[in-house]
């Protein structure tokens, strides 16, 4: 893709991805949802992540790693125990990292 | 938490900025790995301060960088970035009846900064908090402090891309997904939620190799209405038994 192409498209994707944040907004005094719909959503943030997060720590290059020369898998295994254990994000985050950098460079 | 008449504009800000430290200890290395990828994907410095600064988006710039160096065409990039996306329309109704006393000079901003990990940290100011009038400088400060780590760490990782051989090999991509489970795990916290969550993520390895990231929005839908169903069908059946 050439460059005039790359900031179109970094154009299009500024004006879609605020239009999706902005859109309710805009119209906040006059926007009710359905209920059902408000209902069914709060699924959404977690489904995307997920499918989001999956994949990168199952398949990290591509290709189903379920073993132990995978760290990403490793590492998210932890992330998922402290996260469910604690319901702690910052602890998540920082003691799954030190996991995977660990087990990336001493163990493997 | 009690609200006080002691929380100003400014301290509100300032705690905003504070709440958001947790989630930019994960946000900041998935910036610098995104600054490096998008160099060696083909896009010059400013085209990838541009796609932080400009879209602001992480796993949409991230997908969109990957789509890049695949050489998938502007269409099917676009069409990524609304399916990766959609999901933040989920925290704006959330948010929508906690912004409406406020003028558009307010929501253009608000809107153009609610990702993921600003909601996760302001919405709860939001909920214990709901006589404040002010909140919206709690999320404001969330918010800027993530615009502005975010763009510094992509800057970081233009800079390392371009000075350290091989740091796109170290795995600090780890951090995004460390960051997505930090924040799924919370939630769960009842049988549909886990029923849902567990469909999308088998989905998203069976479905992984579809064109386009369409395996992406497949699971994610899936999964939110097995969520939904479940909780539809527990309802129903705990009525019938009452």
């Amino acid at each position: 893709m050439n460059d005039v192409n790359i900031w179109l498209l970094i154009a299009l994707m500024a004006l879609v991805t605020f239009s999706i944040r902005y859109a309710l907004y805009a119209r906040a005094n006059s926007v009710a949802l359905p209920k059902r719909l408000e209902q069914a959503l709060k699924y959404s943030a977690p489904c995307v992540l997920t499918a989001i997060w999956v994949p990168a720590v199952m398949m990290p290059s591509g290709e189903l790693a379920l073993n132990l020369n995978n760290p990403y898998l490793i590492g998210g295994i932890i992330a998922i125990v402290i996260g469910w254990w604690k319901k702690n994000i910052l602890l998540t985050i920082v003691l799954s990292m030190i996991s995977f950098f660990a087990y990336k460079w001493l163990v493997l | 938490m009690t609200n006080t008449n002691a929380d100003t504009r400014l301290s509100l800000f300032l705690k905003g900025m504070l709440d958001a430290l947790p989630l930019i200890v994960g946000g900041v290395p998935f910036g610098i790995i995104f600054g490096t990828l998008s160099l060696n994907a083909g896009l010059d410095i400013w085209q990838t301060i541009g796609l932080s600064s400009i879209v602001f988006a992480g796993s949409a710039q991230f997908v969109a960088v990957g789509m890049l160096a695949a050489g998938t065409s502007l269409g099917f990039i676009v069409g990524a970035t609304i399916i990766v996306n959609l999901r933040h329309l989920i925290y704006a109704a959330s948010l929508l009846p906690h912004i409406k006393h406020l003028g558009q000079r307010w929501r253009i901003p608000l809107g153009f900064l609610l990702i993921d990990e600003v909601f996760a940290a302001t919405y709860p100011r939001y909920m214990n908090n709901p006589e404040s009038t002010l909140n919206h400088w709690h999320y404001f400060g969330v918010g800027m402090a993530f615009y502005i780590s975010w763009n510094v760490a992509t800057v970081v990782g233009i800079f390392f891309g371009s000075n350290i051989e091989g740091i796109d090999t170290w795995g600090l991509d780890f951090a995004m997904a460390a960051t997505f489970i930090g924040m799924v795990m919370p939630h769960l916290i009842n049988k549909p939620m886990i029923a849902g969550v567990i469909t999308s993520g088998l989905l998203s390895v069976l479905t992984y190799d579809l064109p386009h990231k369409l395996g992406l929005i497949l699971s994610a839908i899936v999964g939110m209405a097995v969520g939904y169903g479940l909780e539809l069908w527990l309802q129903s059946s705990k009525e019938k038994q009452s």
